[in-house]
């Protein structure tokens, strides 16, 4: 008589076999579940979008912001006035970062009082260090909704996150760090190139 | 289960269905024969009106999905094309989205009931899970198909719930890209989360409501008094204080139904924006990704959350947390809320108070998430996210009435918690934000006075009533 005709039942043998199958069960499950999953990823046509774009800031008045788009995100350019170069640091006792200390929200060249190459052209990405919204461009001194403080910046619409005009964030909002200045550097002395950091970085 | 062939009263068609399939038998257990207690009062309505709104926005969205393009490019134009082309679809769009709002007004009525009456004790504590996961997949559902007519507001509002999964910690970048399917909120992001709203999520959330029904009827309804109706029953065995769900509580249903149907249609005829609240002014106008629109809230279903999420500014991640934990919260009520008694009725007047200050609160919080931030309603909002989290240590406290003395305890602990909280946020080069913390204070020491010490000091305010043994009415 051989094993299989008798009625007693190998426990053992049942466990194991129990738990190969459910481990085949479990790679199968992995692998069938990695196409989809990677399927979420970023596709080839939406990494090939990234390219540097040019501004060509001439004709952008003193106190103007220009938008431009660099990798689906909004780019302001600004040319500061001397008034608000002048007030900047005034807001430095309630600002989160007056120094620029956190490296990451700043090439290197742009780690200074004005957080720009130029001292009268900020560039920053537009997009609030909290969740992601666009902040409102509110250059005017001291109006109603901000406060008689206000010397200029953005406040998001959002959260009410408020930074200043060299993209400082004020402290007590729900942003935590500044805005960021993205890679960029002057072609001429006219011309942004927004992206690249250019040789002398 | 019976054996093959079937025993079966019924004969003719039905008998040869039943020989085949319980059909008989799943009437009699979820239908004629499940016996439902018979005080229930108008709170009950709204579980039958969130089954009545969900089918609502299954025909209607499957009828707006044969007219809408999940295509960046195309999506706005295709929503107005139903708008204005479509014979018939404004109407079948408006009844999508006063369905959406309407769907949030009957569940926040239904989780009310649960609450006052204690619907979560007794064994019935997967049915409240398993409803408070609905709610989750409700709130997806919303969130992405707010999304789909792909203006100005359903562009911000997915940056801004996308992003906060950017919050976590060293994941969070990879986690939203994976997410969006790009740097940036775009085409794949809207693909993906149609599919989620049309196909994924509806079949999550039909399936979670068969579950909700069987966990109840195995449990069995609870009411107004939080009596057990099964404790009592005749000599058939049927409980005393019930009777059977049809004809009794499916008649008794209709007349709630025609009533909704008349403010559902009012509200479609007359005012299907409902004043930009049911849809937002801001999202007439395409999805501008260089532009933040002046002023931007959530839907009305979501501000209470959102103004949890504002409120708390130590960090985006602990922002993020605080808005999913203002959910999860929810969730642990069955193990917070220990008292044996189920319903508010015999509950003592703090309890009561606790429960009708925590739906203020909800309301308030809901409010100031549409309004703009003013430092005034700032410090509002960081109050009220205090009471909101503050009432589950309180209902948690109030577990045991028989020791009024731990109530102290408990006061002195959480308004200590309060008050360190606010020496940590005060900042006194900020004036003016330093000024609303120095008064709106009152409000969290204010609700924990009236919820624990209250009855410590009023005897009559800790007293709990006896439950009857039947129910009353």
């Amino acid at each position: 008589m051989s094993d299989s005709d008798s009625n007693t039942v190998n426990k053992g043998r049942r466990r194991m076999l129990i738990a190969a199958t459910s481990v085949v069960g479990a790679v199968g499950t992995a692998a069938f579940a990695t196409p989809l999953l990677i399927s979420w990823m970023p596709s080839e046509r939406a990494k090939a979008a990234g390219a540097p774009v040019e501004v060509n800031v001439s004709k952008v008045e003193p106190g103007q912001l220009l938008r431009v788009i660099w990798r689906g995100k909004p780019i302001w350019v600004v040319k500061r006035t001397d008034q608000m170069i002048a007030d900047l640091p005034k807001n430095s006792a309630l600002l989160v970062d007056p120094e620029s200390a956190v490296a990451t929200q700043q090439p290197d060249y742009a780690q200074n009082e004005g957080r720009a190459r130029k001292p009268d052209m900020l560039v920053l990405i537009g997009i609030c260090t909290h969740l992601g919204c666009s902040p409102t461009y509110r250059p005017e001194l001291a109006p109603a909704d901000l406060g008689a403080n206000w010397k200029g910046g953005w406040y998001c619409p959002c959260h009410g996150s408020r930074f200043d005009l060299a993209g400082r964030v004020f402290k007590n909002v729900p942003a935590p760090t500044n805005l960021v200045v993205p890679p960029h550097f002057y072609k001429s002395d006219d011309v942004i190139l927004i992206g690249e950091d250019g040789g002398a970085a | 289960m019976a054996a093959y062939p079937r025993t079966t009263e019924a004969t003719g068609v039905l008998g040869w269905i039943d020989e085949r399939f319980p059909l008989l038998e799943t009437w009699k257990a979820h239908m004629s024969e499940y016996y439902a207690p018979k005080n229930f009062n108008v709170w009950y309505y709204f579980g039958v009106l969130a089954m009545l709104v969900l089918v609502i926005q299954i025909v209607s969205g499957i009828f707006l999905t044969m007219h809408y393009k999940p295509d960046a490019e195309l999506a706005f134009a295709s929503v107005e094309y139903i708008m204005r082309d479509v014979p018939g679809g404004w109407f079948i769009r408006y009844m999508h989205s006063t369905g959406a709002s309407a769907f949030f007004i009957v569940v926040y009525f239904h989780m009310f009931r649960g609450i006052m009456y204690g619907s979560y004790k007794g064994k019935r504590e997967l049915v409240w899970l398993i409803g408070m996961a609905l709610y989750l997949a409700l709130m997806a559902e919303a969130f992405m198909g707010y999304m789909l007519p792909w203006g100005q507001m359903s562009f911000w509002g997915a940056q801004v719930i996308i992003n906060l999964f950017q919050t976590i910690p060293v994941v969070g970048d990879g986690l939203s890209i994976w997410i969006r399917g790009d740097f940036v909120i775009s085409d794949p992001t809207l693909n993906r989360l149609f599919a989620f709203h049309v196909a994924a999520v509806p079949l999550i959330l039909v399936a979670l409501v068969f579950v909700h029904i069987v966990a109840l009827h195995t449990v069995g309804s609870n009411n107004p008094d939080g009596v057990e109706i099964k404790a009592i029953k005749d000599d058939k065995g049927i409980p005393l204080d019930g009777i059977p769900f049809h004809p009794y509580y499916t008649v008794h249903d209709i007349p709630a139904i025609v009533v909704f149907l008349m403010a559902f249609f009012a509200i479609i005829f007359f005012a299907p924006e409902m004043g930009g609240y049911f849809l937002e002014h801001a999202n007439f106008e395409p999805a501008n990704p260089l532009k933040t629109p002046k002023h931007i809230a959530p839907v009305w279903y979501f501000t209470p959350f959102y103004t949890v999420l504002r409120a708390v500014t130590l960090s985006p991640f602990m922002g993020t947390l605080a808005m999913f934990g203002a959910i999860i919260m929810l969730f642990l009520l069955p193990w917070l809320d220990r008292n044996p008694i189920k319903s508010w009725r015999y509950r003592n007047t703090a309890h009561m108070l606790n429960l009708a200050i925590f739906a203020a609160v909800f309301m308030i919080l809901g409010y100031l998430g549409v309004k703009a931030v003013t430092p005034e309603y700032k410090e509002l909002g960081v109050r009220m996210t205090e009471i909101y989290f503050l009432f589950f240590a309180v209902i948690f406290a109030h577990s045991k009435s028989e020791n009024p003395g731990r109530y102290l305890i408990w006061f002195l602990v959480l308004a200590a918690a309060i008050i360190g909280i606010d020496f940590w946020r005060y900042n006194p080069d900020d004036a003016v934000s330093a000024g609303q913390i120095m008064w709106q204070w009152v409000w969290p020491i204010g609700y924990l006075a009236l919820t624990l010490l209250l009855p410590l000091f009023l005897r009559g305010c800790n007293a709990e009533k006896t439950v009857p043994e039947r129910v009353t009415s």
